[in-house]
């Protein structure tokens, strides 16, 4: 069997390794639920104001969490990267003040570049994805199918949904109840949703 | 034809890859190769191993490749043993 150098492998198993050695595997999983969770709750907000503030066409109310879901992709992307390429390049420099020598050609080099670069994309596909996913019932109906409910419900149910399974997916990685980590994370979106009704509609 | 079979190798590495990975790696740098590491010391950031490898014939430049993508830094060979094959024909 021939030699199989970090950049010869497939991009699955060159992923794996170097969050390995990086030990970033619970970084990539945070930055995805936090801003994933942002992202839920970003639009949450959104529709739950247009809900408050009465009559808006659907066009206009997808233009504007479309809008916000982008903003927030592209500064997940670019706030992640700026961080995670600092700190990577940090771990490095230690790294290689440890080991005297230059560890630019090596995996941790390799990890030092690409890593940030992954993080980052997790971090801004994250809530653009969760947004859209929330934005569904809104682009079905404008595009002129029927639903059982109006589309501002059905994408505020939509919301609690996603909300509540990311806290199942939390619940998991804790090794805790799903039912309650789920039930947890709802009743901060029932908590945001109480708080924009009352400080919003006047 | 000069065929090398052992090598002792000394030889500093980051913890990650941990050992086990970084045998693995190696030993799919051969058809045939044996890996044995011993960690010697370990520090805060970095561990020392004494690595040997056999084979029917290591190429010594692959081994030292493998070990500088790991993040490794080959210190010195400590022990070698070949093998003169007389060539055929």
């Amino acid at each position: 069997m021939s030699r199989k150098p970090v950049r010869l492998m497939n991009l699955l198993e060159q992923t794996r390794f170097l969050l390995r050695i990086t030990r970033t595997h619970d970084i990539i999983r945070r930055y995805f639920v936090v801003n994933g969770f942002d992202g839920a709750l970003t639009m949450l907000g959104l529709i739950i104001g247009f809900i408050v503030s009465g009559a808006t066409g659907l066009s206009v109310i997808i233009n504007v969490c479309l809008g916000a879901a982008i903003a927030l992709g592209v500064s997940g992307v670019s706030s992640a990267y700026v961080s995670e390429a600092a700190e990577r390049k940090r771990a490095l420099g230690k790294l290689e003040d440890a080991m005297i020598t230059d560890l630019r050609n090596s995996a941790h080099g390799e990890a030092a570049r690409g890593v940030p670069l992954l993080i980052s994309f997790v971090n801004g596909f994250a809530p653009l994805a969760i947004s859209l996913l929330i934005l569904t019932p809104l682009i079905v109906a404008n595009a002129g199918f029927a639903l059982p409910l109006s589309p501002l419900y059905a994408a505020v149910a939509v919301a609690l949904l996603l909300i509540f399974l990311l806290g199942v997916f939390l619940g998991r990685i804790a090794g805790v109840s799903w039912l309650i980590s789920g039930v947890q994370t709802l009743l901060v979106a029932i908590l945001t949703a109480a708080l924009i009704y009352l400080f919003t509609g006047y | 034809m000069v065929l090398v079979k052992r090598l002792v190798l000394d030889v500093l590495k980051p913890h990650q890859p941990n050992a086990l990975e970084f045998s693995q790696a190696l030993a799919r740098a051969g058809g045939d190769y044996r890996v044995c590491i011993t960690v010697l010391e370990v520090d805060e950031k970095t561990e020392t191993l004494q690595v040997v490898v056999e084979g029917d014939a290591i190429d010594f430049y692959t081994v030292q490749s493998v070990i500088r993508d790991l993040g490794g830094s080959l210190h010195s060979i400590d022990e070698v043993e070949v093998l003169s094959e007389p060539q055929a024909g």
